[in-house]
């Protein structure tokens, strides 16, 4: 008898393909175009991470801010992971921090003058929101955050995922 | 990620990201991203690479002057995770034989946790107040693998997959102290997942709880999509 593939059976690619496919059809929001701020030249530009990782800087591992974000000081490295899924690695950010929140390989950018300069905060958020509609972020604590970074004299962000 | 990208840039502020899943990135049309096919969980490619993560961020950031939005760039070099070949680090011999060999093996590891705990001065096992529960907590999903209904546990499903979380965290944690080497993406999820008895505990607890009609969030932490069944 001939048995059919499993999905454990069929992740050539390595574990990571298997999830891939299964997270590659979620729904998006439509925001009906493409919004573009032209960028400054990245010599001049103040430049913050926003990752979508749940990190918290609290040394909680829970996220309790639903489409909310959490604001971490630019001098903060002892990060906890609080998002749910158990669906990546988990290795990699507890050996290094910068593999999914750069922040020193932003100011090695700085020190060398790639960049202007680096954001005294940066900005966390969690990914894999269950409604897609997203509204409270697009509506609220993203307009939030970008005021809060402005203020900051930011003009370019780099978004990580994890 | 690219709905942030959308609120940044209509306030004034340029962006760049980086991309792990492609599909979901072409179609919300984000202003510039970087699509890096790295491990999951790793968006810099590479733990403790400079080189290689200046690289990464190189690549991003030569996306900005762009306007012709939306951009999507694929990144010029593949990572995979290495899920096929966990880990390779030494267990606890058992200490008490009165004791379940999860539960056992989990007190054992104990050292091993606080040696990486002291290096990093963070740890991620913190959802119940710290490693003193984590043997508490394996012998929770001990009992259900050994007929206790899931919701008599006296946790709500939420809580059952954050304790799955914690006892993954202390495990994890515990291997890259006993690691002479940085491992690959995955390999202690699957030391964890593939040889250790707590490991094997939750591989066969989520599958009791899932055939009990349980709430996702009680069952589906416990074990990667990409851990075979128990």
């Amino acid at each position: 008898m001939t048995q059919q593939p499993t999905e454990h059976d069929n992740h050539a690619g390595g574990s990571d393909a298997l999830v891939r496919r299964g997270v590659e059809g979620v729904e998006v929001f439509d925001f009906g175009g493409t919004a573009c701020t032209t960028a400054p030249p990245l010599a001049d530009a103040r430049v913050a991470i926003v990752t979508t990782a749940g990190l918290r800087p609290d040394g909680l591992a829970t996220w309790s801010q639903g489409q909310g974000f959490v604001v971490i000081d630019g001098d903060a490295r002892a990060l906890t992971l609080a998002h749910s899924s158990p669906n990546f690695d988990r290795t990699g950010l507890a050996m290094d921090v910068n593999v999914v929140y750069p922040v020193d390989r932003l100011a090695e950018l700085a020190a060398s003058g790639v960049i202007g300069s680096v954001a005294s905060k940066h900005l966390s958020f969690m990914g894999a929101q269950p409604d897609h509609t997203l509204a409270t972020l697009r509506l609220d604590s993203g307009p939030a955050a970008a005021a809060l970074l402005k203020a900051d004299g930011v003009d370019v962000v780099f978004l990580t995922p994890v | 990620m690219s709905a942030l990208a959308e609120v940044f840039e209509e306030a004034g502020l340029a962006t760049v990201g980086i991309s792990s899943v492609r599909g979901q990135a072409e179609r919300a049309r984000a202003p510039r991203m970087l699509h890096c096919e790295f491990p999951l969980g790793r968006p810099l490619g590479r733990p403790g690479d400079a080189a290689f993560q200046h690289r990464v961020m190189a690549a991003a950031f030569a996306l900005l002057p762009r306007t012709d939005v939306p951009v999507l760039v694929d990144f010029d070099e593949v990572i995979i995770d290495d899920a096929d070949q966990p880990l390779s680090c030494s267990l606890p011999p058992r200490h008490d034989p009165s004791l379940h060999p999860a539960v056992d093996e989990a007190i054992g590891l104990r050292a091993a946790y606080e040696r990486r705990r002291a290096t990093t001065g963070t740890t991620n096992v913190t959802r119940f107040g710290g490693p003193d529960q984590v043997a508490g907590l394996v012998d929770m999903f001990v009992r259900i693998t050994a007929g206790t209904p899931w919701d008599a546990v006296d946790l709500e499903p939420i809580r059952l997959g954050q304790a799955a979380l914690d006892i993954r965290a202390y495990y994890e944690e515990a291997a890259l102290a006993l690691a002479d080497h940085v491992p690959a993406a995955r390999q202690a999820e699957s030391w964890f997942y593939r040889t250790t008895a707590a490991g094997k505990v939750l591989r066969e607890a989520q599958g009791i709880i899932r055939a009990a009609d349980a709430p996702r969030p009680a069952w589906f932490p416990l074990v990667p999509t990409g851990q075979p069944p128990a």
